[in-house]
């Protein structure tokens, strides 16, 4: 059924192509039924491509080979989860995947915002240019319906790709790139409209909320999954591929902070578009990043022709955006001022300059490389000192300000107010870097900052609950009344814990290597490893080489691992398999990599970590997704406020 | 192949009678004119956004006030000007929500 797959992505192309000329024409003549037509285009081309993904799909799960896409990412005996899995594997079907997420996300916004007929009106010819751009890549440039005589089997699957995680890990990420889509749309389509009041924000909270979740959530299960399959022992190398998905998710996490001082204050309407645009174009530039091949990474695929196309695309993105927004300076002024230096606003603003300095040094890391290879010819690199040396100098001082804002109040506040709140977090920050310093956790400056003030930011939280909670009664009311505020508290105290997880297991972990045979052993903060033996057993589609490795600590037996290698016979490769033990009493692990193994002489070179802390990495995951759900979950009362103000529009106009 | 292509005809013809619905619906309409707010009407969302923002900041501010984020003398000093702005906005609102009900009783 290759024809239909390809037929379905034309008529893709077709409708939204006819989305972005007719709905602009619409919208400029302000034509009625056009408006209607196009938005029904719109909704037309997610059901057209969800038939392509289809066929794609079906012939990812039957395994035909007579699809070239198939036969270059799977193999009959790859397991049936990776080979649906496969559909993100590659470069054709993950193009896919963003242009049935986009007119997926674009039908389902278009839909809930129908009655809003004069922004949507210009929202639909701007998410039908984004959407024009993919589906033409997928029927001229890079298309995953190109069939060839079958072969007998397929190339299979890259043995990293099959892991659990590939399920979920692309997927969350994708939602949450082409998710800033749905924001810069509507910005845009305000600025086009010339309504730049604060519909355009009301109509994207959760969406912003939403892409901004999940491009966190597939963030760290990628960095999970590198921490369990790659085996060298980290969940985050600064590649590339991995930065360009922190950039935009920073600039996310500026732009939903200073779109409060928007709502609030009607203040910071020009930075706020700016940062709708600048999370949109990296979530571009990201996908750039990991298309058209320019850096080699574990993600990227191999050398291809999107990297023009990506460019001259993403250059027609900035322009349009500086000049949209250029052009409508004169409606974008704010009528009010800063009333102070020291208020909550004043930190958001302090916070937003730190994640968009952040941003913009990573930005500057990634693309150094590429100019220098560009322009002069040179093969330059830039490492992790780098980017730690900028962590550490925007980091610190963003975490400082998680404590900091929640203790001051809007618009102004006093000394002696912020003396009187800042007392008990400032004595938890002050005893827990004494107390850390005095048990001998004070050689490493960073980790030591870290803890300090992540207790100084835990503590002011806490104060914020209890406080909250004297004032209305009931935590319940507490946080049903004020989500927002509550919700993103949660947040931050999973960042807290994140930035804990990360000083512990980077700044204090102990990693020792050695050449074992059968029942020697070696040491390891504390823990005693000891080689007993090594086994092969065939599995599915691999020869999986285990060796079994007691562990013990004080003379007592405290689990058994089984550090290994596969070997993929059909891929012709080898990955390394770890194997964790997960300790309760340090919330860390004890990480044991077989870098080496000769079957011959049963000689195992053990290459261990132990890594304290490193738990609280992933636990903060399930609490920020909670956070982000407290945040994002419906206010009734808010939403027969909105409505009021808007229908009220109605009835007037 | 064939089957294919039939297919892809058959969803090609049912996606362009779904677009030209707006117009197979309505062939000559009363009116075709995109609704477009008029200079009063973009006012008065102006106000309301400025009102809903006062009584926002006041909540904000009576909140704060007990949970000790704002002491008396801050309060006092920020009160004021808040529930200005927001009887402000209220009261430029007022004519026009009179004239909006005057509309809507005649209509009736």
């Amino acid at each position: 059924m290759p024809q239909l797959g390809r037929a379905a992505l034309l008529l893709s192309l077709g409708l939204v192509a006819y989305a972005l000329i007719a709905g602009s024409i619409a919208a400029w003549k302000r034509r009625r039924r056009l408006a209607i037509s196009a938005q029904n285009a719109l909704l037309a081309s997610f059901f057209s491509t969800a038939i392509a993904a289809g066929v794609l799909w079906s012939a990812l799960a039957r395994r035909d080979f007579s699809f070239v896409y198939v036969s270059e990412h799977i193999s009959r005996k790859l397991p049936l989860g990776y080979a649906l899995a496969a559909f993100w594997g590659g470069q054709e079907g993950s193009l896919l995947l963003w242009l049935l997420i986009l007119s997926g996300y674009a039908a389902l916004a278009v839909w809930l915002n129908r009655s809003n007929r004069e922004l949507i009106a210009w929202v639909v010819p701007v998410l039908a240019a984004v959407a024009g751009f993919f589906a033409f890549m997928l029927c001229f440039v890079s298309s995953p319906f190109a069939t060839a005589p079958a072969p007998a089997d397929g190339a299979g699957m890259v043995p990293s790709l099959q892991n659990p995680y590939m399920l979920a890990h692309p997927p969350l990420l994708y939602l949450g790139y082409v998710g800033l889509t749905i924001p810069f749309a509507f910005a845009m389509g305000a600025l086009l409209s010339r309504r730049t009041d604060e519909r355009w924000i009301v109509s994207t909270r959760r969406w912003t909320l939403a892409a901004w979740t999940f491009l966190g959530v597939g963030q760290l299960l990628g960095a999970h999954w590198a921490y369990v399959e790659i085996g060298w022992g980290g969940y985050y190398a600064w590649d590339p591929v991995e930065n360009a998905a922190l950039m935009p998710w920073l600039a996310a996490t500026a732009f939903l902070h200073s779109v409060m001082i928007q709502e609030k204050r009607g203040m910071l309407k020009v930075w706020n578009m700016v940062l709708v645009a600048l999370a949109f174009n990296l979530s571009i530039f990201g996908t750039f990043l990991t298309r058209s091949g320019v850096v080699n990474s574990i993600h990227s695929f191999s050398q291809s022709p999107l990297g023009g196309w990506f460019l001259g695309f993403i250059a027609v993105c900035v322009v349009f955006s500086i000049s949209l927004i250029y052009l409508r300076l004169p409606m974008l002024r704010a009528r009010t001022k800063l009333e102070s230096l020291v208020s909550r606003e004043a930190t958001f603003l302090y916070n937003n300059l730190l994640l968009v300095a952040f941003c913009l040094t990573i930005l500057w890391g990634v693309t150094y490389p590429l100019l220098t290879e560009a322009l002069r010819g040179e093969t330059r690199s830039v490492s992790k000192p780098y980017y730690n040396f900028f962590l550490h100098s925007f980091g610190l001082p963003l975490l400082l300000l998680m404590g900091i804002g929640p203790l001051i109040a809007w618009r102004r506040a006093s000394l002696r107010a912020l003396g009187r709140m800042f007392l008990i977090p400032f004595g938890v920050g002050v005893v827990t870097g004494v107390a850390l310093i005095a048990a001998g956790f004070g050689s490493s400056p960073p980790g030591l900052l870290a803890y300090t003030f992540s207790a100084f930011v835990l503590a002011s939280i806490v104060l914020e609950f209890v406080r909250g909670r004297r004032a209305t009664g009931s935590i319940l009311r507490l946080v049903g009344r004020n989500r927002r505020r509550y919700g993103g508290y949660l947040v931050h105290a999973a960042i807290v814990l994140l930035a804990i997880g990360v000083a512990g297991s980077s700044s204090y972990q102990t990693v020792r290597e050695k050449g074992l045979k059968p029942g020697q052993a070696m040491t390891v903060a504390g823990y005693t490893l000891t080689y007993r033996s090594l086994a092969t057993k065939q599995e599915a589609n691999a020869l999986a080489t285990r060796a079994t490795v007691d562990v013990s600590r004080g003379g007592s037996h405290v689990t058994t691992l089984h550090p290994g290698k596969n070997s993929y016979p059909v891929e012709k490769m080898t990955s390394n398999e770890v194997s964790i033990y997960h300790d309760p009493r340090n919330l860390g692990d004890v990480f044991l990599i077989a870098d080496q193994i000769n079957p011959g002489s049963n000689t195992l070179y053990l290459k261990a970590l132990v890594k304290p802390l490193v738990n609280l990495v992933w636990a903060a995951g399930f609490l920020f997704v909670f956070g982000a759900l407290v945040a994002m979950w419906p206010d009734a009362v808010e939403q027969r406020r909105l409505a009021d103000r808007y229908a009220a529009g109605a009835v007037a106009a | 192949m064939t089957l294919g292509l039939v297919l892809g005809g058959a969803l090609a013809l049912i996606a362009v009678i779904f677009v030209a619905r707006p117009f197979l619906r309505e062939p000559a309409p009363a009116s075709d004119r995109l609704d477009e707010p008029g200079e009063l009407e973009r006012r008065r969302l102006e106000l309301v956004e400025e009102r809903d923002r006062a009584l926002a900041a006041l909540k904000e501010l009576e909140f704060d006030h007990r949970t000790s984020k704002v002491n008396d003398e801050d309060y006092r000093s920020l009160v004021g000007p808040l529930r200005r702005r927001a009887a402000e906005a209220l009261q430029a609102l007022e004519p026009r929500a009179e004239a909006r009900h005057e509309r809507i009783r005649s209509k009736h």
